[in-house]
């Protein structure tokens, strides 16, 4: 059996895999996305990301409810894009010295409250099914499609909408491109900014829950490994917008399931050069999106790193 | 307090005793001044003389120190820009408001206040064609704004303020970014405007011509001061120079001395064509030759492509094909290059371009010899920077040039445009220059400036140096060149001597008829 599928495993492993894992790229990079299209860049989303998945699965340990655990999770995600954008609108302060801050703290943070609740076991979110129709169990895992997935999905579309199509998705992305032209027009930039933020944070603690609440699913200090940072390049390479992110957390998604997937048809030679599948993706997409002829397209003018 | 003017025509503004001071400078001295329903009132001055702080002070950008603004003969507070549209009020800046990244649809319908939560495009679309269609100005509004030209960005900025029924429209400086014929059409569709009693107007100019074709009445400032004004047509223009500048004489420009040198060609330009940074706009340039003691105007609509050329002599970006020879050799636009074979390039908007803005006036005068021993570009390398020569060398050309700046250590940002132009010029044309290449170096300066600095370009002919002159400015272009190149889009599309030139087939080139 294994043996007739072959490659065709490591195909559906991949496929299976670019869902699963890529559920918390996409919840960060669009909240990403949200916080640069309106001018500023927070850099502390990884240490959300690790404190939404500590403080999900303490929720659903205590409560029994996962879904309580994404609530708080994005809640306090909610409270870290507060305080991002809070100090940043003290003069002289830096979003990214802040952001940086702001991860190390996150993550020191909840690895501290963490400590009693590596042992237990908290309830996991609920996955649809999707394979039913296959009577193999590859395709049935692979089909396996989480609720927080299928959000993400329909979220990258309504914030692409959104952006478009309604008055808060343009002041956003006025006050991002032309900090004065927002002032001009009577828009109160560091309110729409941290507000910004704030929603960022929010998406990127519920990126976090699935971290802890359904893959890996559980809670230890090296649960997230640097996807929030990740996710912040991805936002860059998919040029700012929500559709792009949606895909490329998928492309991730799919590269960081390839090692686990070419492990498990037998081929160990190298495979941890697998594992940095994610990593070489992220440096070889940003070198060749880039160019020394062209300004970067799409990037918010008041973005400090394109200023 | 709500504004209960009525919702359409034309509204009167003056301004009661309008003083404003930053400190103990005074940038305004109680200025009294009414514009009536259906005016088209010019503001004239030099920089500096107060006129964009006045218009400020009416907009709600500033708080007056002391007196009041009357909007159809009733005091009015209004303390931010956003008071001052809902009373029907606004205003066009020199430089650009609208959202680089939007198109031109976005930032129309964002810029209303009432616009709706949920945006329904297709009834946005229909009112705003509805709009367009009764604004003589053709603009494609689905393309983000970042793409248009320096003159189609104008006209999007006042079609916005019509956009937001505005009634009492006040104009910075409108056709700095224009071209002559595109000056007349905006200017004389506002005139229609004032004149049918739908909106009055207050400009601001520089351009005495301008002034006497379309304005009505207008008042002059000097140095905070209302210092006249009247009817259009009962003043000269010597009159209003007199009283723009007071009693200060103005050099006339210097003659240019002597003929080009037709031997000796400094610049070749030789089938280059670019792509600028958006990779939106081309530009191919067949055969283009300055020769020594000889300047070449390159006359043309903002936009056009004369920036990708500035950007390719300067080196800023690369050319995709043919070649630039300076003196012979190719050049590109290295340090190594222009030094030895003294090409100087003065770039527009030079706070921007050409200096580092928070570093101090010595610092930037001293950037083409900082590395050198003593300060002296023949001298070889040094690692250490000479600071005591650098700040000699700085406190001469301030002297020489007129630089007016607290000290030679302030921050150059601090510098008004005329006088970090004057400090940018000290530092290109104090040494030997073979080729100088200048790009709009009048822009939004007051005219004693302008033509001290026209006057050292043509100095700097008379001295045998080969002169490429980018201007969008035409009345620059037949004053100073001794050949005239038309651009237009991205081509060198008519040539003709300066002593010959007609100015119809120059703006008809200039528009594209060729």
């Amino acid at each position: 059996m294994s043996d007739q599928l072959g490659l065709w495993s490591v195909l559906i492993a991949v496929i299976g895999g670019a869902i699963r894992v890529s559920t918390p790229f996409l919840f960060v990079s669009l909240g990403e996305t949200i916080t640069e299209r309106s001018g500023r860049i927070n850099l502390g989303l990884e240490g959300t990301l690790v404190f939404g998945a500590m403080s999900a699965y303490a929720t659903a340990v205590l409560t029994d409810s996962p879904w309580a655990g994404v609530a708080v999770a994005g809640l306090a995600g909610g409270a870290f894009g507060l305080l991002h954008g809070f100090v940043c609108r003290l003069p002289r302060v830096n979003d990214v010295a802040v952001g940086i801050a702001l991860m190390l703290f996150g993550s020191g943070l909840a690895f501290f409250l963490g400590k009693p609740f590596i042992q237990p076991s908290a309830p996991p979110l609920p996955a649809i099914p999707f394979g039913f129709w296959s009577d193999l169990p590859q395709v049935q895992a692979a089909l396996r499609v989480n609720v927080l997935f299928l959000v993400g999905a329909a979220l990258s579309v309504l914030l692409w909408w959104a952006f478009r199509n309604t008055k808060a998705g343009l002041i956003v992305r006025v006050v991002g491109d032309s900090a004065d032209a927002a002032r001009a027009m009577g828009y109160d930039v560091d309110r729409v900014r941290l507000y910004a933020t704030a929603a960022g944070g929010v998406l990127a603690g519920i990126g976090g829950a699935y971290l802890s609440l359904y893959y890996p699913g559980s809670w230890n200090e090296g649960v997230s490994s640097g996807q929030g940072l990740m996710a912040v390049a991805l936002v860059i390479f998919a040029r700012w917008n929500p559709l792009a992110c949606f895909g490329a957390a998928l492309l991730f998604g799919g590269a960081g399931a390839l090692g686990p997937a070419l492990q498990s048809v037998g081929i160990s030679q190298g495979y941890y050069l697998f594992y940095a599948a994610p990593y070489v993706l992220t440096l070889a997409l940003l070198i060749a999106t880039s160019s020394t002829e062209r300004a970067l397209a799409g990037a918010p003018g008041e973005l400090s790193l394109s200023k | 307090m709500e504004p209960d003017a009525p919702a359409t025509g034309a509204i009167g503004v003056e301004t009661i005793g309008m003083t404003k001071r930053f400190g103990a400078f005074t940038a305004l001295d109680d200025v009294s001044m009414k514009i009536e329903p259906g005016g088209f009132h010019a503001l004239l001055g030099e920089n500096g003389a107060g006129k964009s702080t006045l218009v400020k002070c009416v907009m709600g950008f500033y708080a007056p120190t002391s007196g009041s603004v009357l909007v159809d003969g009733r005091e009015a507070e209004i303390t931010n820009p956003k008071g001052a549209q809902a009373r029907g009020l606004g205003m066009v800046y020199q430089h650009f408001t609208l959202v680089p990244s939007l198109t031109g649809a976005e930032n129309l319908v964002i810029s209303r206040a009432d616009a709706p939560a949920i945006l329904h495009w297709s009834s946005e679309r229909a009112a705003l064609a509805d709009f367009m269609g009764r604004m003589p100005f053709k603009l494609n509004l689905d393309r983000p704004v970042a793409e248009l030209a320096a003159g189609e960005k104008q006209k999007l900025e006042i079609v916005k303020q019509l956009y937001l029924k505005a009634r009492f429209l006040i104009l910075d400086e409108p056709t700095s970014v224009l071209t002559p014929a595109e000056a007349e059409e905006v200017l004389g569709l506002l005139r229609a405007m004032t004149d049918r009693g739908d909106l009055s107007v207050l400009m601001i100019s520089h351009k005495f011509r301008e002034v006497e074709t379309f304005a009505r009445s207008l008042s002059v400032l000097r140095r905070g001061k209302l210092v006249g004004g009247g009817a259009v047509g009962v003043l000269s223009r010597d009159d209003m120079a007199a009283m723009m500048i007071g009693e200060r004489t103005t050099r006339t420009i210097a003659a240019r001395l002597g003929e080009p040198d037709p031997e000796r060609e400094i610049l070749r330009v030789e089938k280059v064509t670019a792509t600028d940074v958006s990779g939106l706009r081309h530009i191919a340039i067949d055969d283009l030759r300055v020769r020594a003691r000889e300047i070449v105007g390159i006359a043309g609509v903002s936009g056009n492509g004369q920036k990708e050329l500035a950007d390719v002599l300067g080196g800023q970006i690369r050319a995709t094909g043919g070649r630039v020879v300076v003196a012979g050799t190719p050049y590109t636009g290295k340090r190594v290059e222009s030094r030895s074979r003294r090409v100087r390039f003065i770039p527009e908007e030079p706070l921007r371009n050409a200096c580092a803005p928070r570093m101090s006036v010595a610092e930037n005068l001293a950037f083409r010899a900082f590395d050198r021993r003593g300060d002296d570009p023949q001298k070889p390398p040094t690692l250490w920077l000479d600071k005591g020569a650098m700040s000699r060398r700085a406190k001469d050309l301030i002297a020489r040039f007129k630089v007016k700046t607290a000290s030679s250590e302030a921050p150059i940002a601090t510098l008004s445009g005329g006088n970090v132009q004057r400090a940018v010029l000290a530092r290109e044309l104090t040494d030997p220059v073979d080729l100088l290449i200048v790009v709009n170096p009048c822009f939004g300066l007051d005219f004693a400036a302008v033509s001290e600095i026209r006057n050292r370009i043509v100095a700097a002919r008379n001295g045998g140096a080969a002169v490429l002159l980018i201007s969008e400015d035409l009345d620059e272009i037949l004053e100073l060149s001794d050949r005239i190149v038309v651009m237009s889009e991205g081509r060198l599309v008519y040539e003709t001597l300066a002593a010959e030139a007609e100015v119809g087939a120059i703006g008809q080139h200039m528009a594209g008829h060729h």
